[in-house]
């Protein structure tokens, strides 16, 4: 007999998601958190697409710590000194709970979370940091905490983009510096009224704004602004494999970032209350691990559930969706008493029929483009002067804007260049 | 807005750290300064610091985010593990 039916690890969106619907349907289920409290260690950029929880807990919003429903999203393509916006405000953003986003703050939201799994019957022990996984006869039997041997029926793994675990027992390779990229984050402090009248927002409506071009010098990443309530999330993400390009730090990136002449005024006055680091995957499909083996599921960052396309980064409502069906395959082995990889084989054709699947695969091009030196430097430097001579008018004779962009064009890239950007840019998809 | 050092930055948070033991091993007498460079530029928390030809490494403000070991695992970084549990980092925002 095992001590329990489900041992999860991690007490982030996937774990806490996978306990919550295994506790429902009578399990008994271990979530082990190395944090002292559930979402300690988390941190975001931080829009919530609000879909796959629905699934689990319909209209959550109306309790959980959300910040603010996004009804406005920005994106900005930057050089030094100048930044195309293109802003897009809707009564159609977030008309729905299923189609709805939210700003999240991790600490708050992951605890509730937690709460919820309590609530359901999960059994929470924060403060642990599992070591080993137990493996007999090629089986996962339980876990080993600090010595600490506990057993189980079967073991989810949700213990985040570095899964030491998953790499120990060999069902994922140790991540390359090309599949992930570093986050450094700010919370900075206001008035909500002041965040409001900055971004021309409501009461409870928020702005998901990102950027591409400058901070990065031209490496592969961004800047990320998000309203929360009455504090701004303002970060920078940068591939690792393109650390060095440039020769600037992540933390001076994000330096930048906030002092760039378009991105300044917005964070005037506010006062920092929290810094934060964290690896987000970027590979997408093509750094999938085995997702089971006997007695073992991968789930949400874990299993590098995560794209990033430059206007969207999306990982969480991929976790909850991951935890979600593991823990639908885990009620199912349960019911026929077979833990195996075989019993567990729900998993993965679920996986394939959701969204998490269709829409990795639907951008698996993405990291492709994403390594292109072009999209992060020539682009944003021919957009800045595409944008600075349509907007100048200073007495010479005007061109009509086609000319204008093949006129840039010309300066900056030969016809080849062009040709094969764009062929780069299809083969990709 | 006024610049901040990444060490007062840090400052804002709240760490459980575990003063005496380091949960990442770190290679200071590594040879090749272009990987070491590598961890000095990405680290978010500045951790890693060159300077005179020699390499520092103070795990005092680690974010427990996996940069350096994704980086240089099996060069500057020996051996890197999260901290013992209820240690390091303590985010209330995230
Ligand atoms: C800068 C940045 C911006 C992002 N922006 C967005 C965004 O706007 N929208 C979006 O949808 N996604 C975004 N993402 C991605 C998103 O945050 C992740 O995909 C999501 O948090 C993954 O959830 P998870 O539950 O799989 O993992 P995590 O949230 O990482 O949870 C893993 C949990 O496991 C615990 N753990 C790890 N190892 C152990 C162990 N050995 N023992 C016990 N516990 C352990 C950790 O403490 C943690 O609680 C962003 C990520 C970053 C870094
Ligand atoms: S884990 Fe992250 S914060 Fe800690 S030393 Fe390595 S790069 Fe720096």
């Amino acid at each position: 007999m095992s001590d329990y039916n489900a041992i999860i690890v991690g007490g982030g969106l996937a774990g806490c998601s996978a306990a919550i619907v295994l506790a429902r349907a009578g399990l008994d289920v271990l979530v082990i958190e190395r944090g002292d409290e559930c979402g300690q260690k988390n941190m975001t950029g931080g829009r919530l697409y609000g879909h796959s929880l629905e699934k689990i807990i319909p209209n959550f919003a109306e309790e959980a710590p959300i910040e603010r429903t996004v009804t406005r999203e920005k994106i900005s393509i930057m050089s030094e000194g100048s930044c195309l916006d293109i802003g897009f405000g809707s009564t159609k953003l977030s008309a729905t709970p299923e189609t709805a986003s939210y700003t999240v703050l991790r600490a708050k939201f992951d605890k509730w979370l937690a709460e919820k799994a309590e609530e359901a019957g999960a059994e929470i022990i924060p403060g642990i940091r599992v070591d080993r996984l137990i493996v007999e006869d090629g089986k996962v039997v339980g876990i080993d905490a600090a010595g600490d041997e506990i057993t189980a029926d079967v073991v989810i793994l949700a213990d985040g983009v570095n899964s030491l675990l998953a790499r120990d027992i060999g069902m994922k390779k140790e991540l390359e510096p090309h599949q992930v990229a570093v986050g450094a984050k700010e919370v900075l402090k206001y008035s909500e009224e002041i965040i409001n009248e900055r971004f021309g927002l409501k009461a409870g409506e928020g702005m998901a704004w990102l950027t591409m071009g400058d901070p990065t010098l031209g490496g592969f990443g961004g800047g990320l602004i998000y309203t929360n309530k009455d504090t701004l999330s303002v970060g920078v993400v940068a591939t690792l494999s393109d650390i060095g390009h440039g020769n600037i730090s992540v933390p001076d990136m994000l330096e930048r970032f906030k002092n760039h002449p378009s991105i300044a005024p917005y964070l005037e006055g506010g006062k920092l209350v929290e810094y934060s680091g964290h690896l987000v995957p970027e590979e997408g499909i093509h750094m999938t691990p085995e997702l089971t083996r006997d007695g073992v599921l991968v789930t949400g960052d874990a299993a590098g559930f995560c794209i990033n396309l430059g206007f969207t980064v999306r990982g969480m409502d991929f976790a909850i969706e991951s935890g979600r069906l593991a823990a639908e395959a885990v009620i199912r082995a349960h019911s026929i008493g077979d833990y195996s990889k075989a019993g567990l084989g729900y998993y993965e054709l679920a996986l394939k029929n959701s969204f998490v699947m269709r829409d990795m695969d639907t951008y698996k091009g993405f990291p492709t483009i994403l390594t292109m030196r072009e999209v992060f430097e020539d682009v944003p430097a021919m957009v800045d002067d595409i944008a600075t001579k349509l907007f100048t008018v200073d007495g010479q004779a005007g061109q009509g804007i086609i000319m204008y962009i093949v006129n840039t064009l010309a300066q900056k890239t030969s016809a080849r260049e062009l040709v094969d950007l764009i062929t780069k840019v299809l083969e990709a998809f | 807005m006024k610049k901040m050092s990444v060490e007062d930055k840090l400052g804002t948070n709240v760490f459980h750290t575990d003063e005496v033991n380091s949960h990442i091993d770190v290679d200071k007498a590594y040879p090749d300064k272009e990987e070491i460079m590598k961890v000095v530029l990405a680290c978010p928390a500045a951790c890693y610091t060159y300077e005179n030809d020699t390499l520092s490494f103070s795990h005092l403000g680690c974010l427990e985010c996996g940069t350096c070991r994704v980086l240089s695992h099996g060069k500057v970084v020996k051996d890197w593990n999260y901290p013992d549990g209820t240690r390091g980092v303590f985010y209330r925002q995230g």
